[in-house]
């Protein structure tokens, strides 16, 4: 049996994470959909604590919110003026991604709550991953460890400021 | 409370809008912004299935540390394409890019 406290904290996450979502693709002011963007990610990093992955949580925080919603709302501002309202859609593309959504909705939600409503019915008990064991994993050589995809993403990362810079200069 | 179909509706949820941003939106950086959603969402459930399945290991957490470092070099050359844009057509609507080369 959980406590009040955790039921009343998952409550709070959830419909965060569901309001903030929809607000995030229905508001037509494109500096407030990044804003609800930023706290549908909050929702999320709560949601990793929540779930005991402290360390995770912290790298979705800093990666981000503190990057990706930053980049977004600079490109924002240099791309669009800030106070512009989006044109109205025509109601047969706004109709066709809504039933494109909700097909997706009802589909897969279906096949969710018909095979997996009464399995795993309970938490199971984990410590929290201490920083040892995740630095071991993502840097070791051994079975299951990551370093190859660590060195991978790195070069990714440089080809990224490369391709950056050189997509991005002035001509 | 603890069942696992409570953490996996809210990432369904939130995967749909972003599938119904992605369709309706025509400004590039929404579109991008809807595609963040998609990806988050992703996220979520790897987290979950893992904490469940296999609560000791932690590989799905290390499958979303490196989504969400992909994640971030997408969204930053995504956004460098998109400035060059702006800079050649003077708005972002992605009815406008019907060339690659101006």
């Amino acid at each position: 049996m959980e406590s009040v406290g955790s039921i009343i904290m998952y409550w709070i996450i959830a419909l965060s994470i569901v309001i903030f979502s929809v607000l995030t693709v229905t508001t037509r002011k494109i500096l407030r959909a990044a804003t609800y963007l930023l706290f549908t990610l909050f929702a999320t990093a709560a949601l990793y604590f929540k779930l005991d992955y402290e360390f995770l949580g912290a790298v979705q925080i800093a990666v981000y919110a503190g990057g990706i919603v930053v980049l977004f709302v600079f490109s924002i501002l240099l791309t669009t003026h800030p106070g512009d309202n989006s044109e109205k859609l025509a109601s047969r593309k706004r109709l066709l991604g809504f039933s494109a959504a909700l097909v997706t909705l009802v589909v897969t939600g279906y096949a969710l709550i018909s095979r997996c409503a009464n399995v795993f019915t309970r938490l199971p008990e984990m410590s929290t991953p201490d920083m040892s064991r995740i630095g071991e994993v993502l840097m070791g050589t051994g079975y299951g460890e990551l370093l190859l995809p660590f060195e991978a993403i790195s070069v990714l990362l440089l080809a990224c400021i490369i391709g950056g810079v050189v997509v991005a200069r002035k001509r | 409370m603890g069942t696992i179909i409570w953490y996996l509706i809210p990432a369904l949820v939130m995967f749909c809008c972003g599938v119904y941003g992605f369709m309706t939106r025509r400004n590039m950086i929404a579109m991008l912004i809807s595609l963040e959603l998609m990806l988050n969402a992703v996220d979520i459930n790897f987290v979950v299935f893992n904490r469940y399945l296999y609560p000791g290991q932690l590989d799905g957490m290390m499958f979303t540390l490196f989504a969400i470092a992909i994640a971030a070099a997408e969204t930053a050359l995504a956004i460098a394409i998109i400035i060059n844009i702006y800079r050649s057509a003077k708005n972002i609507d992605v009815r406008d890019v019907t060339r690659m080369k101006f």
